[in-house]
């Protein structure tokens, strides 16, 4: 059923103090749909992807996952129903090998499941996933310390570490800030594939212009309210978007 | 006029290629020598020092040196989970009162006392640690620090397991030398053990949960279980060294919960390097015969100990085995500039 709704997010709030981060949201997502979550700064993105993958509570409201409800779950139990998340900031283990940053997700009862990853496995698993996203198993690249590789290469690594979990559900934060424009030029075919193959991916996004390529549809948030919902065109025409995007008139 | 001739230090390493951290190319006899001769040397030298040293007082000192270093190790393996542990005595005390007991009440010959000792003991500690878990940084040192401190004023006011007399005259060893290399056989088998596994996946987990516990979550692992699994390794070596050393004294008293226990591995491994557990290994076998050393000079001893311990930390404060391992791996020369 290509229609059917995996995500469902019913009234999601979370006040931090006096600040409503996210203000009853509530969106259906489709299996397989290219979701992308636009909005400007402090508009609640991260908060939303924070409270979907369980690192933060909800105060209220309601996440259902394939028709499990997974408001308040550890964030490990949610990964392990294949919801996996890239951080904004760079978060990789910097002392390790790239290709041993992976060790992490391949060493997951998830992917135990899949009857992947034994004993001495993981490695040559996790070097053939490197390979896919552009670090040349020939080269030097997937062995080198992960703190020394350029930041695109980190960004694309925590890229390696979520697919590394066989996702069914893909949630990227900003996974282009930072990265230069033939970096992202050689990332962004590699998420359509995985879209193409039947993944469905959510994407944070302030590059509009990349991410409307391969967007079907976008939710737009502005203070932690939903203020448009559709496919992209028809999203960025509406005027509290366009205000939320450039400010209002000054009138006088 | 001349000009001064200036130079410049240069640091090279030596040329062993590592294409990983598992996979050496060898080229030679001499290639092979230069990576087992850390190895095998201190592991000779563990080996060969009680027999040195007979039954004398320096002797016993190996015995608590090694007691000391699975202390250490067990320290040094909570903190590469990230776990800052203050409170080793609390491994050394429930080792020490769980084999006691079961030979003072049930009679448990001491081959059986040890082995219940490590693992029931390794339970009760994980036991008592798992609901803190979930704390991080000093939190959790904050009640590693007290259980120990807890544990000795129960016993001491409800007077049970001996209250302030203690259990006396448990089984001792067959012989001396029995224990004697029972410890060392320990030590190196939890040495070589611990340095094996923080470097397999498993090892990989535990690391990353010290770096960045939310990647790991992201990564689908349970960081709380596998954080009582590494409690639960740790608490074993702990009680192990606290089961050794009850029979080794035939006694067990509330002084096995007292802050040395906790003190002295720590500061064993700090000296010696945290991170690598040969660091740690190595500080506690200087520190405990330093200390023992120091005996003759009365009550300057504790004063010149602090010093000597202040200046390590000073001059050396990656840790001796770090700086020996630098300068093993790596040579310097002077280059003109």
């Amino acid at each position: 059923m290509p229609d059917e709704i995996i995500l469902k997010i019913e009234n999601l709030s979370k006040r931090f103090g006096g600040v409503t981060a996210v203000d009853h949201i509530s969106f259906g997502l489709h299996q397989g749909e290219f979701l992308g979550l636009i909005g400007p700064n402090g508009s609640g993105k991260t908060t939303l992807i924070n409270l979907i993958t369980g690192f933060v509570k909800p105060t209220s409201g309601k996440i259902t996952y394939r028709d499990k409800e997974i408001t308040g779950k550890a964030p490990y139990t949610i990964a392990c129903l294949g919801i996996s998340r890239s951080f904004q900031m760079v978060r990789t283990f910097h002392k390790l090998p790239a290709y041993k940053n992976l060790i992490v997700p391949l060493y997951s009862p998830r992917v135990k499941k899949f009857g992947g990853g034994k004993y001495g496995e993981r490695d040559d698993i996790a070097i053939d996933l490197l390979d896919d996203l552009g670090f040349e198993r020939d080269s030097f690249v997937p062995y080198k310390v992960a703190g020394s590789l350029p930041h695109g290469y980190l960004k694309r690594l925590d890229l390696a570490r979520c697919m590394a979990l066989r996702p069914d559900l893909l949630i990227l934060d900003e996974l282009f800030s930072g990265m230069a424009m033939s970096e992202v030029a050689a990332t962004l075919p590699m998420i359509e594939k995985f879209n193409r193959e039947g993944l469905t991916i959510v994407m944070a996004e302030h590059r509009l212009k990349e991410l409307f390529r391969v967007a079907t549809r976008v939710i737009v948030l502005n203070f932690g309210q939903k203020i448009a919902d559709g496919p992209p065109k028809e999203a960025m025409e509406k005027e509290e978007v366009q205000k939320a995007y450039l400010g209002t008139e000054v009138e006088g | 006029m001349q000009e001064a001739v200036r130079y410049r230090r240069e640091r090279i390493d030596r040329g062993i290629k590592a294409r990983s951290d598992t996979i050496y190319t060898l080229a030679s006899h001499r290639d092979m020598l230069y990576l087992l001769l850390p190895r095998v040397l201190p592991i000779l030298a563990l080996c060969c020092l009680p027999l040195l040293m007979g039954s004398s007082y320096w002797g016993k000192v190996i015995f608590y040196s090694c007691i000391f270093a699975l202390l250490a190790l067990s320290w040094d393996f909570m903190a590469s989970v990230g776990l800052v542990s203050l409170g080793q005595a609390l491994f050394f005390g429930v080792g020490s009162y769980v084999a006691g007991g079961f030979n003072h009440y049930l009679k448990w010959p001491i081959f059986l006392t040890i082995p219940a000792a490590t693992l029931g003991g390794a339970l009760i500690c994980t036991i008592l640690l798992v609901p803190v878990v979930r704390l991080r940084g000093v939190y959790f040192s904050m009640v590693t620090l007290i259980l120990p401190l807890l544990f000795a004023h129960l016993i001491e006011t409800l007077e049970i397991l001996g209250g302030t007399y203690g259990l006396l005259s448990l089984t001792p060893f067959p012989n001396n030398w029995l224990a004697v290399y029972i410890a060392v056989i320990a030590v190196v088998v939890v040495l070589f053990g611990f340095r094996r596994l923080i470097n397999e996946d498993f090892g990989l987990v535990l690391r990353g949960i010290r770096d960045d516990d939310r990647v790991v979550m992201a990564g689908g692992i349970n960081i709380y279980w596998y954080k009582a699994q590494a409690i639960f390794i740790a608490g074993a070596v702990g009680c192990f060294a606290g089961a050794l050393m009850t029979h080794y004294y035939q006694f067990v008293g509330r002084s096995a919960f007292a802050l040395d226990y906790t003190i002295l591995p720590l500061a064993g491994a700090v000296v010696g390097g945290p991170g690598s557990f040969a660091g740690a290994t190595l500080g506690t076998f200087i520190l405990v015969p330093l200390s023992e050393a120091l005996r003759a000079l009365g009550g300057l001893r504790m004063a010149l100990y602090g010093i000597i311990l202040i200046a390590a930390l000073a001059v050396l404060p990656e840790g001796i085995f770090h700086y020996i391992e630098r300068k093993y791996h790596q040579f310097e020369r002077n280059v003109k500039i």
